[in-house]
Order: structure tokens, then sequence, then C-alpha cells
């Protein structure tokens, strides 16, 4: 291993260690939640599309929204400022606590301030500032930065606070249950809050129309520090303005569910400052509070600080419609495993993190955590704008890639049949270009799988393109899948007499490696009166894509797309095994094809088990597969263990597998992992193999416990396959090989 | 509101754990005797008929905010699908009677019950735009930061919801 590559492995290692199981029990526990809590709600995907338009619609007007909030807080009687970066939003701020000689700041929860670093600030202008969530209190206490956007302290355990607080305070009384751990805090901030000066917010959302501010907490802390001291700042990125008040109602309805995974949080304050309580004097304890004079002072902070640059940045633009939910960060099987302080920047942690650091900070940032998004796309049904997360990621690793200088290596350049730039490295490069040496593999094979596999070109593969030695290496096939079919004679079915006709798409895989699945599936259809074609066509991108080598994969598409347009004009269904790629025909095609052509191919597309779903649904005879009512077929064995595969359950196809196992008498466990781990190139990877490992660790407690030990393990997707392999001890294969004739 | 709203909001403030207790403007008083706990600090409630009892002071000084047990305060408007009942800021300090005591109970005309939070919006809308602040509060205060749920964070520990016929 290269010395960054041992590394990062070290760092890994060590939060995986440290604060891994932390994060997993909280942020699996808020996914969850999630799933329970959007299933209630009738109105979910009409909430989402208009959440979206909202945002959609705000970014665009954005100036303008500014000018009319502008006239809006200032007509109720408060300040608005637009910082341009973070130095200046930090010397205003201070300037209006030493205009109010403040002593004490408190503080509820706010991401953009973290961003701001507001805290270094005040104190070094001898301000007392207070964290007063209690998450983000313990944070201040232990001098550490949040590891979750919603849920700062996601990574301390309740017996690592416990200790925090006895080393810091020495309590009479020894605190231990989560219970006695909070009263304890609320009653030590309960008297900062008392005594404070000046409190700050954030703002989830803040209306034009009104200046009103929306705040989505639990605590109640934030509803304290803007009441009781008369002066509240509030600081917001700039892209939290929405037109009206009555835009809020969709956000209430989604944020908590897809945080955290409540229907709604505690409290949803709608703050229109200056607010019409009365402060709390707690110096003068026994005048009413109603009695005291008002004197409220309100300002309102707005952050640049890069945000309107990504406005204008067509790929980043998308991060501002982002709501700080969570949700992708809980749904991410990388970051269950490790939380935010690996996979995150400087201030946000989770999927979007790159959109918001690459914004913010830069690329160098977004480069240390960017490798972390596999490209699963299980956070994309979980967002609540629908923000293509795994795409921005892809682009912020093509820019990564491309080095900020741009400068291109021409030596390398020339050698490489990618388009990519010389700047990629080695290991990218390698994978993103599977297809050359998945073909120079199958044609050399089996030698060219005993000298990979020699313990020489192991560590040649380990030091130059970063594979880990623990992993078995794809067994290329001398026998293509495409050379099987065409040794055999083609279709068994003639068109003339086929209820359909499709084309089985030979992805790389498939071609290559499992080359079985790819026979299963094309005497499946056949069984069920499918006359088949598989055609020459290349390999859909799915790999340099998801190294970042976006043009490489462009290039991909349009050769697809040449390959297999006559085949739909021919009114030929496209039947796709491999998921993954499936996945790019259906989503990422979009952003590389004319929307027509996109259409006509995914329109046209199915996964293999869809496919046969359709067919049977169509009238097929499911008789003609092996099901566990076929004579001769072992009554003890009709018990399957079945992982969808990430990507595939992003698109809902997930459920036709279940539905035509159980259709043919199977009886099916599905594993409740968003991400084996293994995802494409990822587990391969030196540095990450043991995080890989780590991610798919669930699924191998659930399918080798009690009642599912025994089950037969099918997989759809090629990277599954092989991580299964590698944690469990029985074999696997796809599950069109199962229901296959035999 | 129809009576199918009602029932609903009861339906999801049990799901929260909150109780809630229809009554009278004839039995309110004997009402909030039951459910509350002493010392009690309220603020004037903005319904014509109803008023909170002598024994509940309202106009508290912060020592008295401080020390009671129950706050007492107006929901103008309640969403029946999520069991939130909303309070508005008033120079009244509403915002710290229903905040700072362990339990707050909160009073609601069963006809200010909305059917969900597009109808809520639609009010509150009408409320922001006259310069008011409010909170949807559903249940008590919470927060999970110290490795399990614990009800009553900074705010109440426990709600208490009168349902005014």
């Amino acid at each position: 291993m290269s010395s960054t590559r041992e590394e990062k492995a070290a760092r890994i290692r060590h939060f995986l260690a440290t604060e891994g199981d932390a994060v997993a029990e909280g942020t699996r526990g808020f996914n969850a939640g999630r799933y329970e809590s959007v299933q209630n709600l009738d109105e979910y995907e009409e909430l989402k599309d208009r959440a979206r338009a909202i945002k959609e619609d705000a970014i665009e007007r954005l100036p303008e929204l500014v000018e009319q909030l502008r006239e809006s807080v200032e007509a109720n009687g408060g300040h608005l400022y637009v910082a341009d970066d973070a130095d200046d939003a930090n010397r205003y701020i201070r300037d209006v606590a030493e205009n109010r000689e403040a002593e004490t700041l408190v503080k509820s929860k706010s991401m953009t301030t973290e961003e701001l670093e507001v805290n270094d600030e005040l104190q070094g202008a001898g301000i007392d500032v207070v964290e007063t969530d209690l998450g983000e209190w313990v944070l201040q206490l232990a001098d550490e930065a949040p590891s979750h956007i919603v849920a700062p302290a996601i990574h301390k355990s309740r017996e690592g606070i416990a200790e925090l607080f006895e080393a810091t305070f020495n309590p009479e009384e020894s605190l231990e249950t989560a219970e006695e751990l909070t009263m304890f805090a609320r009653e030590k901030l309960g008297e900062r809050i008392a005594e404070a000066d000046v409190g700050m917010t954030g703002a989830n959302f803040i209306a034009a129309d009104s200046g009103t501010l929306m705040l989505v907490t639990s605590e109640g802390n934030a509803r304290k520090s803007v009441v009781v001291p008369d002066t509240h700042v509030a600081v917001a990125g700039v892209e939290k303005i929405v037109p009206s008040v009555t835009d809020f109602q969709p956000f209430a309805e989604l944020i908590g569910r897809s945080g955290t995974g409540q229907d709604i949080t505690s409290y949803i304050s709608l703050f229109t400052p200056p607010t019409d309580s009365p402060t709390v004097d707690f110096e003068m304890p026994d005048t009413p509070m109603a009695d005291g004079e008002v004197d409220r002072e309100f300002h309102l902070v707005l952050v640049d600080n890069g945000r309107m640059a990504m406005r204008e940045d067509e790929q980043l633009k998308e991060t501002l419609y982002c709501i700080r939910c969570s949700a992708c960060a809980n749904s991410c099987g990388n970051f269950q495993s490790v939380g935010g302080h690996v996979f995150g920047g400087e201030t946000y942690s989770g999927g979007i993190a790159t959109g918001w650091e690459a914004g913010i900070e830069g690329l160098d940032t977004a480069a240390e955590f960017n490798d972390l998004c596999t490209g699963c796309s299980r956070c994309v049904n979980a967002c609540p704008v629908k923000i293509d997360i795994p795409w921005i990621n892809t682009v912020v690793r093509d820019r990564i890639n491309r080095g900020e200088s741009g400068k291109l290596d021409f030596l390398v350049e020339g050698l490489t049949p990618d388009a990519e730039p010389g700047g990629l490295d080695l290991g990218k490069r390698f994978f993103g270009n599977f297809s050359t040496i998945a073909k120079l593999g199958s044609a050399t094979a089996p030698v060219s799988n005993w000298v990979a596999g020699t313990r020489p070109a192991r560590r040649l593969l380990a030091k130059t393109v970063g594979i880990d030695p623990r992993r078995e290496l794809p067994q290329f096939r001398r026998q293509t899948f495409r050379a099987w079919f065409e040794a055999r004679g083609g279709s068994k079915v003639p068109a003339a007499r086929a209820r359909r006709e499709a084309v089985v798409y030979p992805d790389l895989y498939t071609n290559h490696v499992h080359v079985e699945r790819g026979k299963a599936a094309v005497n499946t259809l056949e069984a069920l009166g499918v006359h088949v074609v598989v055609p020459d066509a290349p390999s859909s991108g799915r790999a340099p894509l998801s190294q970042g080598m976006v043009s490489t994969a462009e290039r991909h598409a349009h050769d697809v797309y040449a390959a297999l347009a006559e085949h739909i004009d021919a009114d030929r269904d496209v039947v796709v095994v491999e998921p993954s790629d499936l996945a790019m025909f259906r989503r990422e095609y979009e952003k590389f094809l004319a929307p027509k052509s996109f259409e006509r191919l995914d329109m046209h597309s199915y996964e293999v088990m869809e496919y046969v779903y359709g067919l049977l649904y169509a009238g097929a005879e499911s008789t003609l597969l092996t099901g566990a009512d076929t004579p001769g077929y072992d009554e003890s064995d009709t018990g399957v263990a079945y992982h969808s595969h990430c990507q595939q359950r992003t698109l809902g196809l997930e459920s036709y597998t279940v539905a035509v196992l159980e259709d043919l008498g199977y009886d099916v466990v599905t594993s409740e992992t968003e991400c084996c781990g293994m995802a494409g190139s990822f587990g391969y990877k030196s540095e990450y193999y043991e995080l890989s490992m780590d991610v798919g660790e669930p699924i191998r407690e659930q399918f080798e416990a009690g009642d599912v030990a025994e089950r037969t393990v099918v997989a759809s997707g090629t990277s599954c396959l092989e991580q299964l392999d590698a944690l469990l001890s029985r074999p696997t294969q796809h599950p069109v090989e199962l229901v296959a004739l035999r | 509101m129809s009576a199918g709203t009602l029932s609903t909001f009861e339906q999801s403030l049990r799901r929260l754990d909150v109780d809630s207790t229809r009554t009278t403007p004839e039995a309110f008083e004997e009402t909030l005797a039951s459910v509350t706990l002493d010392p009690v600090v309220g603020a004037p409630l903005p319904f014509d008929g109803s008023s909170l009892p002598d024994w509940i002071r309202t106009r508290p000084t912060p020592r008295e905010l401080r020390e009671a047990k129950t706050g007492v305060t107006a929901a103008e408007l309640a969403v029946a699908d999520y069991g939130s009942v909303v309070i508005r800021a008033t120079p009244d300090a509403t915002e710290q009677v229903s905040l700072f005591p362990d339990v707050h109970v909160a009073v609601v005309r069963a006809e200010d019950v909305v059917a969900g939070m597009p109808e809520a919006f639609e009010r509150l809308a009408e409320w922001t735009a006259a310069g008011d602040s409010a909170v949807v509060a559903t249940g008590p205060s919470a927060t999970a930061d110290m490795g399990a749920l614990v009800k009553g964070a900074h705010g109440p520990k426990a709600v208490h919801v009168v349902v005014l016929e």
C-alpha cells in the first residue's frame, strides 16, 4: 500500500473503532424512522415535488428575494446584513455583540455559524459563547467538531458524555442515565441562558414576504435563546430564503421525517422578529415580565461565502436546494460506518457535503472525502428536495481529477483509452477503464487469472492501482457471454413464433466474469417464449463514471445508444442483468443523451427480473421456470435470502424479483441493508477495504442469523455477489440463475 | 371543524403520549384544577367568554416563572394530523409560560382544530403578515443527544391539552 493509502486506511480504521458503533446506531435508527414516517404520509411524493419547485424558484429569483426580505425585516424594525464571506459575517456579528456590551452570548444549533467559526471570533473579543443545544454543548466542552449536521454529537456514547461531565464539573451525584445527563445539562444551561445578553440562532427557512424565520428544533433552547435576552442575531445562508410563509408548509412536513424520522419535531418556531414576547430579566426577579419595556433588537445576517457563485454553477447550483435534513447521511452505508469525521469536510458531512464544501471551501477540501460517495444512490429517493447527490459527487470528482490548474499530461493521455486528463489517479484510471481490462482478461483467460492471482502480480496491483490483497479478483472467462450465445447458434426461439423479442444487454461483468447469469437470463426468457438477441454493444460507462471520468462515461452513453437504437426501433425490449448498468440507462444517461434518446432507452429497458415479472403478468406460464413446486425440487430448499442492489432499489425494482420468486413458491427474506459496501470498485481499494467490509457486516449478521442461515443466497448486482462471497461461506447466485430451467 | 377532525386530533395526541381532556366552559375551572400542579402560572386567554380562574397567576415575574410547575396558555390553533398546538407569542409572556415550567397545559377551542398543515399554514401566514410570532408545538420538548430519547430537554417534560367545546 502506498503511504497515502496507508494513512487513509489507518484514519478510517481509527474512526471505525472509536466512533463507528455510536454513529451506526444513531444513523440507522434515524434511517429506519424515516422509512416508517414517510410511509404514513400519503402526500409524500407531492410534498417533495412542491418542496423542490419552491427551492428551484427561490434560488432562481434569489437576488430579488433578498431585496424583498430586506424591506420586510426593516419594516418590522430589524436589520438585515448580507455578508460576503465568513470574515465579513464575523465582523458584523462581533460589532453587534460589542455594541450591546454583551458578556454572554447563547447560541442554538446552527451549522452556518460552524462554517463561519464565529465562536472563535467572539471569544477573541472576550465574549463568553455558550452552545445551548445539548449535543453542541457536549462538543464545546469536549472541544470536538460535529460529526453529523443534525445530531452533532452522534459519535459520542452516553458513557463518553458521562465521563466528560464528571471530568468537567465533578458533580456531587454521579451522572449515569440519559435522563440524569439531560437534566444536569438543562440546569447548567438554564443558568447561562438566564444571564445571556445576546441570543444567536440559525434559520431553517426565511420568508421574504414577512421576514419570518422558521426554526426546526426539539429541545426548546432556541426558543429560550430568542425570548430571554433583548438582542437576537440570526445567521443563515442566503439560500434559506423562500417567497412566503405558506411555502414553509411542505418543509415543515418533510424535514423531521427525512432527518431523524420523526413526523415532526417538537417545535417549529415561526419568529417574526422583533417578537412581541417580553424579555426575561432574571436580575429583576419580582417585576412582572409583561411590565418591562420591550426594547428588542434583531439582526439577520445572510451569509454568501461562495453561495452566489454556486448559483451560477450549473452543476453545484442544486446543492443550494439542500435543507440540511441529514437524510443523505443517514441513508448512506459508508456514513453509517464512519460518520462525519471521515465522511465530511470543514463543516458539512454526508453525501451533499461534497457540494457544500466544494462551493464554500474549494475542491481541495471536497477531495479529502469525496471518494466516500460510492454512487450507490440510496440517498436519491431519501432527499426531500430531490437533489441528485451522486451526480454532484461525480461532477466534483471529475473536477478533482482534472485538477484546478487544468494542465494535461500528454504522454499518459496518449496511452489510455479514456477521454480524461493526465492528472488522474492511476487507481481511478484502472477501474475507470475496466472494460479494456476485462476484454484483455477474457482474451487471455485462464492465464490472465493465474497471472493476476500470483503474489508478485498482487503486489504490483496493490502498489500501482491500490487493489487490496485481501480481495479475491474477478475471474475472467475465456468464453464470453456473447461468444457462448453465438456458438449455440443464436436464439432457440425463432422470431416468427416469439411472444416478444428482446435484447439481453451484454454488460461488462455478465459478458466477461459472471457469464452464467447471462446464460440463465437467455434460457429464462426463451423458456417464456422470447426471441433473444445479444448484440455487440459497448459497456455502459458505469465504471468510468464511478471514478469521476464524466467525459469517458458520456462517450460510452452515445456508443451504447447507437448500438441499441435500431433494436428498439425493431420493437425489441432491452433487458439488463446488471442493475448498475440499468441505472445508467434510466438515470445518468439523462445527463448525456438527447432528451428523446434518453426517454426511448429508458422506456424500453428492463431489469431482467422485472421483465420476467412482466412476461408472467402478461400470461406466460410460470411452470416453465424452476420454482419451489417444480417436480424434483428439494422442498427443504425453498428458502431464499435476497440482497437487492442499491441502485436497483432506488429505481424501485427490488419488488419484482421478490414477486417472481414468491410466485414460483420460494419463501423470500430480503436484506435490510442499504448497500452491501462493495459498490463497484470501492471495496477493492486498499484504503477502503476495511470500511467496505464493515458496511457489509449487517448483511452478514442478518444472513447468518437463525432462520436465514440455511437459505439460498441470491443477489442482483455483480459487486454485491463479490461482497457476499467475501462475507458468507455459502455460495451465491443471481436470482435469474435460481429460476432458469436447469 | 368536523367531529372527525377533533377525534383525529385526539388520536394524534395519544400517539404522542400527550393527555387530553374535553371540557365545557362550565367545567373548565375544575378541569384545569385536575391537570395542573402548583405553583401554576398562566397567560390570559384571548377567548371570548372563557378566562383563566383567579388561582392561576397571570402576569408572572421571572421568579414565578422559574418556580412554576405548570404553565397554562391558549393555543389559538391546533393541527389534527400531527397533534400539534400552535401558540402565539404575546406581550403577556405566552411563549415563556408555555416553555419554562415542567408541564404545559394548552387550552384549545374545538373550533380551532384544523385538519392538516396546509390549513394551519394558511392561518399562520395571516398571523405572521401582521408581525406575529408563533410556535407549532408537538408533544413535550425532547432530546436524544445524551444517548437515549429523553422527554423534557430545555422545555416542558409533559404537555396536557384541554379542548374547550
